[in-house]
């Protein structure tokens, strides 16, 4: 729980990729879990999961550094676990416990953490993108080689954070990097009803900067787009929109079954599922023994169980924690 | 001792801001080549060169959100908002995003932005451009809003919300900005947010306003020789200083409240509902409200005057309200219409 365990996480998925693979096995057991314990009743309020989109995840935690930092939305629990949070601050969070990231105060659309470099995460569609280039100026005005990142949803391409987003940073040549988790739907509607064209990577072009599309469903080409976008931002060369086609296997929230999913279109993203790809990629380069998956399956289950029973030994969140940090003393 | 414009003073606040701590940056539309539509930036371009002083396009929502993202990662960025109505289209930087970062971060992050706008009636800009609006900001925890009474006030508020590690929306009555007065520059000029200043003693009542109010409710105070009145500038509407009101009030048993702005959910009426809760039993009088009508800013000169409190309407008020012990009716019974 303590720093160095969530710094040795981050290390981990930055610089090993069966570590990523782990992760993201992770994120996946992590989020499958938090569903069952709404449907359970054992959590209140809302959540957002990000099954389907780990490979983004671990991408965007494996190529920046702890100081540059980093906005995402509600969807964030693969996010911040990839980033290097652990299973029970996040989980805590969630359920409102003491453990919490954020004392409990906050839930799931809300984590933060900010040795890692995540900003409080952002439930209003669109308002992380000029808030990571903002936290680009700041690099630039200082002078550091650091960067920021902005990730947010397809739907978020069209509101008008987006836009003015996006040109501010072109026009003051920002180092920032903007993904777009592109999961195919911004709540019930699918991206074909709200958006005309189909590559949302298409907007760079009307701000003079590089937009490029990833296949969001394998983690390696995600670490190396990020890598690379970052390695320009830090060298002066400006912002880079990146879309990451990727797509959401569960609901929105918890109340949605998704019903308005065309027939097929699960499966069919399924058959390139990030996990089982990585994995026989992983085993067909003889990174990861026969067994070895399943050992990282059953070592993530008793990590979760673990982080489990450690939040509901955690007591609620406390009425100072509601009062503790409204203002900032000098 | 300087004598200067309200917007001289605005622009002296950040430039010694700017000299005292490198991490200050300025950015909005036309304030870095243009000095600002209202010549509140006027040098700060050519002292501090363009990667601190920065036109930025017409993105409010966009600029705002670059501040938050700035100042949770240590730079102390002040933005100009032209007129406040233009924060409407980026509301929720302000009051979703920076008001909550340190709450929403468990304090790990501070949000140390100031947010300037122009503000108010009076100059013939018609209804889209001649609100206060600081009910936008007022219910949101985690803000502090000030509102400016003249150069002094200009200067040592500004100065004081740049250096505040919490998002700060400052709050400027574009009619003042040409008005001249002394300022005390440096350390010495520096006034503290959340305390309200006493700028008249008096006995007969506590008149409390804010922003160009506050001329108003002195110059009906120096015109009447029947009752003398206490006048407050309240400087800071969030926190405001309770404590401070509150002891003025006990002391003089009556509390006149002046504002630019309509009558429904003004500042003031916070200000009515926990004086008169408090102090119920003490009063002298029932609370007394001075506000505009509860319409869009009229544009014509004549209508526009008449729209906002002047010094004749306030003492008016007061002689009613000392004569009678009730409040009297607002100018707008005599013409017709609702209470
Ligand atoms: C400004 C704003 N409008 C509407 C919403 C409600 N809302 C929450 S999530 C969502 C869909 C966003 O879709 P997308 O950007 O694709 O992100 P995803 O949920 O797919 O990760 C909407 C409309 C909101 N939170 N903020
Ligand atoms: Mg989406």
């Amino acid at each position: 729980m303590g720093d160095g365990q969530r710094m040795e996480r981050r290390r981990a998925v930055a610089n090993d990729r069966v570590a990523r693979y782990e992760r993201m096995v992770e994120i996946r057991a992590f989020e499958d879990r938090v569903q069952g314990l709404f449907a359970q009743g054992l959590v209140h309020g809302t959540t957002h999961t990000a099954q389907g989109q780990e490979a983004v995840a671990v991408g965007i935690a494996a190529a920046a550094r702890p100081t540059d930092l980093v906005t995402c939305t509600y969807r964030g629990h693969g996010i911040g676990l990839a980033l290097g949070m652990t299973p029970e601050v996040i989980l805590g969070e969630i359920m409102g416990r003491e453990i919490g990231c954020v004392g409990g105060i906050a839930g799931s659309m809300h984590l933060c953490d900010r040795e890692l470099g995540l900003l409080p995460t952002f439930a209003i569609i669109g308002a992380g993108i000029p808030v990571a280039a903002g936290a680009a100026l700041t690099a630039q005005v200082r002078g550091t080689d650091d960067a920021a990142i902005g990730v947010f949803g397809d739907g978020a391409a069209n509101i008008g954070a987006f836009h003015e987003g996006l040109n501010l940073a072109a026009i003051w040549n920002l180092p920032v990097v903007f993904i777009c988790e592109n999961n195919q739907y911004g709540e019930y509607s699918r991206i074909d009803l709200t958006t005309p064209i189909e590559d949302l990577a298409d907007r760079a072009a009307s701000y003079g900067i590089p937009g490029i599309i990833v296949d969001g469903q394998d983690p390696d080409q995600t670490v190396e787009a990020v890598g690379a976008a970052l390695a320009v931002a830090r060298s002066g060369g400006g912002p880079t929109l990146l879309e990451m086609k990727t797509y959401r296997y569960a609901g929105h929230s918890r109340a949605d079954k998704a019903e308005y999913r065309p027939e097929g279109e699960f499966e069919r993203w399924y058959e390139r599922d990030p996990i089982n790809t990585f994995r026989a990629r992983l085993e067909s380069e003889g990174l990861l023994a026969a067994g070895a998956a399943e050992e990282i399956e059953q070592k993530v289950a008793a990590r979760l169980e673990a982080a489990l029973r450690a939040v509901e030994e955690s007591p609620p969140a406390t009425v100072d924690a509601m009062f503790g940090n409204i203002y900032a003393s000098a | 001792m300087v004598r200067m414009r309200m917007n001289q003073a605005v622009a002296a606040a950040l430039a010694d801001e700017m000299r005292e701590d490198p991490d200050v940056v300025v950015f909005g539309e036309d304030v870095a080549v243009a000095g600002g539509p209202f010549k509140t930036s006027d040098g700060l371009l050519e002292e501090f060169g363009p990667s601190r002083v920065r036109d930025t396009p017409i993105s409010e929502m966009g600029f705002l959100g670059m501040a938050v993202g700035a100042a949770a990662s240590g730079l102390r960025p002040v933005a100009e908002i032209m007129f406040i109505e233009f924060l409407g289209v980026a509301l929720d930087m302000v009051v979703t995003e920076a008001g909550k970062f340190h709450f929403l971060s468990r304090g790990a992050f501070t949000c140390p932005m100031t947010v300037r706008a122009s503000i108010g009636a009076g100059l013939g800009f018609g209804c889209q451009h001649s609100q206060t609006m600081e009910n936008w900001m007022s219910h949101a925890p985690g803000l502090k809003m000030v509102m400016l009474s003249g150069p002094q006030s200009a200067y040592g508020l500004l100065r004081s919300a740049i250096r505040d590690p919490n998002p700060v929306v400052v709050l400027e009555p574009r009619a003042l900005y040409g008005g001249r007065g002394q300022v005390t520059t440096g350390a010495d000029g520096i006034l503290p947010l959340g305390e309200a200043r006493r700028v008249r003693e008096g006995e007969a009542v506590t008149v409390v306003s804010a922003g160009a109010m506050v001329k108003v409710a002195l110059a009906a105070a120096e015109s009447s020789d029947d009752w003398s009145a206490e006048v407050i500038d309240l400087q800071t509407l969030i926190p405001w200083d309770r404590d401070g009101v509150v002891s003025a009030v006990r002391r003089t048993g009556r509390l006149v409240i002046v504002e630019e702005s309509p009558y429904t959910s003004g500042w003031g009426t916070e200000i009515a509902a926990h004086v008169g809760a408090r102090l119920f039993g003490e009063l002298r009088a029932p609370v007394l409200r001075i506000t505009c009508p509860d319409v869009p800013v009229p544009f014509g000169r004549e209508l526009e005057q008449r729209y906002m409190p002047n010094p004749g309407y306030v003492t008016d008020q007061i002689d009613q309200l000392l004569a009678t012990g009730r409040t009297p009716d607002p100018w707008w019974v005599g013409e017709g219409r609702r209470a």
